[in-house]
């Protein structure tokens, strides 16, 4: 890997492997991913997609192999450490905070952002009260981006799956990160749905420059918006490489299709 | 050294006390996943009950079987006007929920047969016996036996029979079980009555060593280290748990009383269970949860 | 239309954020204070305020306390007692030891140590969770109440434990009257309860409640879980050690370790039942219920029940009565009387008109 190419990567996952308790989630997978890149994971249930999102943030650590992310090693890190170096996320099964209003939900996403300690703020201390203002003026930004602002004081238990998942991409790109990961961010969705959850994704790349990692069954979707596919297998990368020679590739119809 | 293993036993002795305490909590707590706070007030209830119907007369085992009759008919109402309305609700609510039915309870034990601390002879001598010189009470030997057979007879409760098969599908998926039939809320019930019928033997024996008054209902606090230690799913996490706290709490008071000072016995227990949570943070045999996001 | 929002759009961040966004609400809130501070003092008699106002205002705070752990952050605690214990003998001892020092600087130096000892029994949180976490908080319980006891020099070598309250004299002015007492009490409580507004409005509020509601995605989003956990034990211990100074000083006189024992951490998480977890105002309402049921219980059973009960049955009854509605509340009203307040104040918005 030569130091020009290093520069233009903001991730590499080099030979990671995973294990719980002797299960093998994960085996010596390695893939990079160019900044302002949108990369797409794919493989069948239980190929370790969402293993790998989790060794990337920090959620587990892998027992061999490492992460770097913007030319460092992160595999040590806590996951606060990765969302304070900039990397967001979502989740499979949405994790947002139910007994909060969405418009908190999006400002608990700012918090990597902010800068006045909490008797600042209780004191209402000039600096508090202008970071404030800045930090819910961002919010009101992302919320009228994603057409969720006439949700802004519903709490979040309330609504209804598809915009939940919207909240929670919100809560993610609030944080202003460099990298977002998204875990399914489509499933259980209808047609109409999804386009717009497509065409948020693409908007979030292309006008914030933020590089993309997603997992998404729906092939259809990942040809369309990725640039980059990596095909995972019983936890081992079986495929890498622009879509469309990822779709042809005999190895990704046998593990799809159960062909010979 | 004598004296050393003549605290040990008897502190281990009065950890399976505590043991047949944490039992009751660790069925319920299996089938429901409720963390049954009103445990200790059942021991009460079921020991100021028996006692109670004893003195008005009732020969031993017809006392027994109409204060197991009550244990049930309480199952029965804390399945109806408790667990079932609050169905599906967070763990903490239904913790809190126990909490408001130790009130009741203990309040209806102390409306129904009194506040006076009543003695309650089961005929077992509490005098010490000598094996190979070291000196163990009698009571504590009976209590141990007791303890064994209650054991033996829950394994083979779920080990042998539908209803422990039933319980054990409930206890690992509630939803699941319910899809196949089993119906979950009268498997609740059930379980609640064994507990009652666990609190039962051991308001009896504690009743006997203690005397039936209200503080019995305070053994709760006891049983929850003795859990902690354990872990809340393991029966057997239960008995060893209290094996250690009685030993732990024993050796504790006469090695370490004399030097900070008495009545550590109220605070050692949880000291100590802390210090087991430290290292395992889901008891001895508590199963590790890997977390998933 | 009594709580009509015509005409009041926010203009700036600041004024969206404020507690009470309505005129109405601020016009009511002041009119509430006003009563409070200047006509109750002035009206109510002596059994008013030491059996009623002063208590139900102490365990408001006491209460407030506890919310702030266990309904906006989410972790169970069954050891408020313990921390206002701590506070208690800590504010009698910097009083004690301290020659001048002011009232209300050994009160806030009182919920310091209580502060300090709830981060030390908070510890355990980070790596405990839930129910295991009560082990914790009950050991603080016994353990508190165990040293309070055992080592004399935190009552000054007392005999039974007894501490006695310091003469109340804020900047000259003797306070120990009853009335003077309630002011004392009522000041304390108003400022601290205007500040925990405040700090569940900021960001570290935001934390608690994200951890409250979800920690392993609190923690995936950045949020610092340990550091708010701990701040969440500090806070709230520093609210029940001021409470339980105000307890000692202004409502009791004297006090032991036996006074916050087991029984009194569990009224305190009675009153957030009833009131409201999560909620600011619901301490008042839940404390407010728990001052007055057992003294109208009793009055009630002095008069209309005499002869038939005896005082002993009353305690019991009174007992099952708490049971009882313990779970009520916890059936029908989950979010207690501060929910029935919400709904209230919704139908406000539109009356006399119907939604």
């Amino acid at each position: 890997m030569s130091a020009l190419s290093a520069s233009a990567l903001l991730l590499a996952v080099e030979h990671v492997s995973l294990s719980f308790g002797g299960v093998k989630a994960v085996t010596d997978i390695s893939f990079s991913v160019p900044r302002g890149e949108i990369c797409a994971l794919i493989g069948p249930n239980g190929a370790g997609k969402s293993s790998l999102l989790n060794v990337i943030n920090g959620v587990y650590r892998p027992q061999g192999g490492r992460v770097v992310y913007d030319g460092l090693v992160t595999s040590r890190s806590a996951p606060r450490q990765a969302a304070l170096g900039g990397i967001a996320r979502t989740f499979q099964n949405v994790a947002l905070f139910k007994g909060m209003s969405v418009l908190d939900n999006v400002l608990t996403g700012r918090n990597v952002r902010v800068g006045a300690g909490w008797i600042e703020q209780v004191l209402g201390l000039p600096r508090a009260r202008a970071e404030a203002d800045l930090h819910r003026h961002r919010a009101e930004e992302i919320l009228a981006f994603l057409h969720i602002q006439a949700h802004r004081d519903t709490p979040v238990g309330k609504l209804p799956y598809g915009l939940q998942k919207r909240v929670e991409l919100a809560r993610a790109i609030a944080s202003e990160p460099q990298l977002l990961l998204l875990d399914e961010p489509m499933a259980g969705m209808n047609l109409e749905e999804k386009m717009d959850m497509s065409c948020f994704i693409l908007d979030i790349n292309r006008d914030l420059g933020t590089t993309v990692v997603l997992i998404e069954h729906d092939l259809g979707v990942v040809m369309d918006i990725s640039d980059h596919v990596v095909v995972l297998d019983y936890g081992r990368k079986i495929a890498d490489g622009p879509p469309a020679r990822v779709r042809d590739d005999p190895q990704v119809i046998a593990a799809y299709i159960g062909a010979h | 050294m004598d004296f050393f293993l003549e605290v040990l036993i008897g502190g281990l002795l009065a950890g399976i006390m505590y043991s047949m305490v944490a039992i009751g909590f660790v069925l319920i707590y299996k089938a429901s996943g409720v963390f049954n706070f009103a445990q200790g007030s059942m021991v009460l209830f079921a020991a100021l009950t028996f006692v109670s119907l004893v003195e008005r007369g009732f020969a031993f085992w017809s006392a027994f079987a109409t204060t197991l009759g009550a244990m049930l008919a309480l199952a029965w109402a804390i399945e109806r006007g408790v667990l079932r309305p609050l169905v599906n609700r967070p763990p903490i609510t239904l913790f809190m929920a126990t909490l408001g039915v130790s009130f009741i309870i203990e309040g209806l034990a102390q409306l129904l047969w009194g506040a006076q601390v009543h003695g309650l002879e089961l005929g077992i001598k509490d005098e010490p016996i000598d094996l190979g010189g070291i000196l163990l009470s009698r009571f504590d030997l009976f209590a141990a036996g007791i303890a064994a057979l209650l054991v033996l007879a829950l394994s083979l409760l779920f080990s042998r029979t539908r209803i422990g098969l039933s319980l054990r599908s409930v206890a690992s998926d509630p939803l699941a079980a319910l899809a196949t039939g089993i119906r979950v809320q009268r498997i609740w019930a059930v379980v609640w009555a064994v507990a009652g019928f666990v609190g039962l033997i051991a308001g009896l024996l504690w009743g006997a060593r203690l005397g039936v008054q209200f503080s019995l209902s305070l053994v709760v606090l006891k049983a929850l280290p003795v859990l902690i230690i354990g872990g809340f799913s393991s029966i057997g996490g239960a008995i060893v748990g209290g094996l250690i706290v009685g030993a732990g709490e024993k050796l504790a008071e006469v090695y370490a009383g004399p030097v900070i000072g008495d009545g550590l016995e109220n605070w050692f227990p949880y000291v100590l269970a802390l210090l087991f949570l430290l290292v395992r943070p889901a008891g001895l045999f508590g199963q590790r949860t890997i977390e998933r996001v | 239309m009594l709580l009509s929002e015509t005409g009041q759009f926010s203009t700036c961040y600041a004024h969206d954020r404020r507690a009470f966004r309505l005129r109405q609400e601020r016009v009511g809130l002041g009119l509430v204070l006003a009563f409070a501070f200047l006509v109750v003092p002035a009206w109510a008699s002596d059994y008013w305020f030491s059996a009623i106002l002063i208590p139900f205002l102490i365990l408001s705070l006491a209460g407030l306390g506890l919310n702030l752990l266990t309904g906006y952050a989410g972790q169970l605690s069954l050891g408020s007692a313990a921390f206002m214990a701590v506070g208690a003998f800590a504010a009698y001892n910097f009083q004690l030891r301290i020659e001048g020092l002011p009232f209300l600087v050994s009160l806030a130096l009182g919920g310091l140590v209580a502060a300090l000892a709830g981060v030390v029994f908070g510890l355990p949180s980070l790596r405990i969770k839930g129910f295991y976490l009560i082990v914790s908080t009950l050991a603080a319980q016994f353990l508190v109440q165990w040293g309070l006891t055992k080592f004399g020099w935190f009552s000054n070598f007392n005999p039974s434990g007894v501490i006695t309250a310091p003469p109340l004299t804020i900047l000259g002015q003797d306070l120990s009257s009853p009335a003077g007492r309630y002011l004392l009490t009522l000041l304390v409580v108003t400022a601290l309860f205007f500040l925990a507004g405040r700090i569940v409005r900021s960001d570290l509020g935001r934390n608690w409640m994200a951890v409250r509601d979800m920690d392993s995605a609190a923690a995936v989003i950045g949020i610092p879980v340990a550091r708010s956990k701990l701040l969440a034990f500090a806070v709230s211990s520093f609210y029940c050690g001021v409470a339980g100074s105000l307890w000692a000083f202004t409502y009791l006189g004297t006090v032991e370790p036996h006074g916050f024992d087991l029984n009194r951490s569990f009224q305190v998480l009675f009153i957030i039942i009833i009131g409201g977890m999560g909620s600011i105002l619901g301490n008042f309402l839940g404390a407010a219920f728990i001052v007055l049921l057992p003294l109208l219980l009793s009055n009630l059973g002095g008069s209309l029940l005499a002869g038939v009960i005896d005082q002993g049955h009353i305690e019991n009854l009174q007992k099952i009565l708490f049971g009882l509605l313990i779970i009520l509340f916890l059936i029908r009203e989950p979010d207690g009387l501060a929910s029935l307040w919400r709904s209230l104040r919704a139908r406000a918005r539109v009356w006399p008109l119907r939604a």
